[in-house]
């Protein structure tokens, strides 16, 4: 019964599935903290160029998936700036690696990410941290123990939601890192591919149905996750 | 310990000008809102950094802008009790009353969590969260988390505001608790005058972000200039005689007894009582034939004739204690009134809530 149900999906399809599901984990907890730090500024901090953060953060939400797809090119390609340094450096190449992908899929979730963990962080309040300073603790504990355990819902809302929209990204992707079997073919740009192939409708039906699984599982596990920290934060 | 308390701050339309100490015990920060006492309250916590002043608890200084002292929020050690608790909604009752050890430093020696608790009275409550509790609990395990902190002072901005009578009444003998039972000296926010009667020690009545008067609760309470004519009243001590079974308890006072509705004290114990002023008749012939069960014996030492038609009788009650009385300029025209005069007071019991009646300090009973 495992055996064919592993059967189902072809080796091709079984390797864009596991790799939309790498890259999407791999995004999602890498720009967390990132994302946690934007949201905090974003809510609670007034400095100049807030706006500019503020709209920086969210143009992929707005941008053409190309548009920002090429940007990334142009920045972290072999012969970009910042993909040059990376080379030189550290080794590390983004483009036309899976690594790569996670870094388009990344960039194109942050805003949802930020939003809902931003919505979490303005529905603190400052009250409450500032309680806990006259109790003792500094800045940082105060965020540690007070803020971050109020906020957990938010986090987790909207690392699900990042997660879900990295499986799902596509144009940045393929524009960035292409479309290679097994490199960085994530199962939106599988079911492209597979469509472009006459018989591969098949396959790409199946790939549907995969993601489509996937997305309902993410919802769900965001929804019984959040009702369960809500109700420890809750405080009943 | 003495608090030194110099502030200066400057808000759009409203200046805040204070330079008072307050001695050890509870001190009450007294005025109508908008007076400046939350001001002066989180700029003692650090919550706000004025314009200029120097905040000291004895040689700690907390603030001096002159030396260009802060001292950062979370490391004054003060122990902040808020109107609204603002316990953590995600730690349990325990995790909360324990939350300001974790930053003691270690060289302290905080209250134990078995003698707050059982001082509090909430060791029914350690493992519930505060979404659980009423708001007495609430405002009780508010109490506890800022003693268990180890604090050097303890800051309250009227926490009783927030509450129903009922709730008032729950918690303001536990006020009275720490102010007879725990050494750190209180700063305690109020606009009520049946707190300042109760709880104080001394008393600052704030008056547009000035210091209207220091004092004890005695003395500002009948302070025409702190209070108004309107709200002035007298303190006086009184000894529980005895609990009548009518639900009238017997007092008796340096100008002779005093029944009120039954009191929360056992006989033998000395209590405060608040009289305002316009609940007081004067007759200058002993009265007979009357529903009211209170008369008290005193002289006339003061009458302060009002703007209005009002005019304050200050009556002379033993060696020590003054009472109050509001009564208007014709009367004290009719009857003849003037200093030097023995003059009887009249007291409805029922006019004496039972917030009016506090445990008489424990050094005070002593004296």
């Amino acid at each position: 019964m495992g055996a064919d149900w592993a059967n189902w999906l072809g080796p091709a399809e079984w390797a864009a599935v596991r790799l939309s599901i790498r890259v999407s984990f791999w995004a999602t907890l890498a720009s967390l903290p990132l994302g946690i730090l934007t949201a905090y500024a974003l809510a609670r901090w007034e400095f100049p160029g807030k706006q500019v953060l503020n709209g920086l953060v969210h143009l992929p939400l707005i941008l053409p998936p190309v548009v920002t797809g090429y940007l990334l090119l142009i920045t972290f390609g072999r012969r970009g700036t910042v993909g040059q340094f990376l080379d030189q450096w550290f080794g590390i190449v983004l483009s036309f690696r899976w690594t790569g992908a996670a870094v388009a899929a990344a960039v194109m979730a942050f805003p949802l990410m930020v939003r809902a963990i931003r919505l979490a962080i303005e529905a603190v309040d400052p009250k409450l941290e500032a309680a806990a300073g006259t109790l003792g603790a500094s800045r940082p504990w105060v965020f540690v123990t007070v803020t971050l355990p109020l906020i957990l819902p938010g986090i987790i809302a909207g690392a699900i939601l990042a997660f879900a929209k990295a499986i799902g990204e596509f144009g940045a992707t393929i524009t960035f890192v292409s479309n290679i079997p097994g490199q960085t073919q994530t199962i939106p740009s599988a079911i492209y591919a597979f469509l472009q192939v006459p018989g591969g409708q098949e396959a790409a039906t199946r790939l549907v149905i995969v993601a489509i699984v996937i997305a309902m599982a993410a919802l769900l596990l965001s929804e019984f996750v959040a009702r369960r920290v809500a109700r420890v934060v809750g405080g009943t | 310990m003495t608090l030194a308390l110099r502030v200066r701050h400057r808000f759009a339309g409203f200046d805040l000008d204070v330079d008072v100490e307050a001695p050890p015990g509870v001190t009450v920060l007294f005025g109508p809102s908008g007076s400046g006492k939350t001001t002066l309250v989180n700029a003692v916590a650090g919550l706000l950094r004025p314009d200029a002043g120097r905040i000291a608890v004895d040689d700690w200084v907390l603030l001096d802008t002159a030396a260009r002292r802060f001292l950062p929020l979370h490391r004054r050690r003060i122990g902040y009790i808020f109107q609204e608790g603002r316990l953590f909604p995600h730690l349990t009752v325990r995790q909360n009353l324990l939350y300001g050890r974790w930053f003691a430093p270690r060289d302290t020696q905080p209250e134990s969590l078995e003698r707050v608790v059982d001082m509090l009275g909430i060791g029914h409550l350690l493992a519930r969260r505060p979404g659980a509790l009423s708001g007495g609990e609430k405002q009780r395990v508010a109490i506890g988390r800022a003693l268990l902190s180890a604090p050097r002072l303890i800051l309250a901005d009227e926490p009783l505001a927030a509450l129903d009578e009922a709730r008032k009444a729950e918690i303001l003998p536990y006020f009275e608790r720490l102010r007879d039972e725990v050494s750190v000296p209180i700063l305690y926010v109020s606009h009520s005058s049946a707190e300042v009667a109760r709880l104080a020690t001394t008393v600052i009545a704030l008056r547009e972000g000035c210091v209207a008067a220091v004092g004890t609760p005695a003395q500002v309470l009948s302070d025409v200039g702190a209070m108004g004519a309107r709200d002035i009243g007298s303190l006086i001590s009184a000894k529980v005689v005895a609990h009548h079974d009518d639900g009238l308890s017997e007092l008796t006072t340096a100008a002779g007894p005093l029944f009120l509705p039954r009191v929360a004290a056992a006989p033998g114990s000395t209590i405060r009582v608040r009289i305002a002023a316009h609940d007081v008749i004067l007759s200058r012939a002993a009265p007979v034939g009357l529903s009211a069960l209170n008369t008290l014996r005193g002289t006339i030492a003061e009458i302060h004739p009002g703007h209005g038609p009002g005019a304050l009788v200050v009556l002379a009650l033993g060696e020590t204690e003054n009472l109050t009385a509001r009564v208007t300029r014709r009367a004290v025209a009719t009857l003849g009134l003037e200093p030097g005069q023995t003059c009887h007071a009249i007291l409805k019991s029922v006019a004496i809530a039972p917030e009016d009646v506090g445990r008489a300090q424990t050094h005070e009973a002593a004296e």
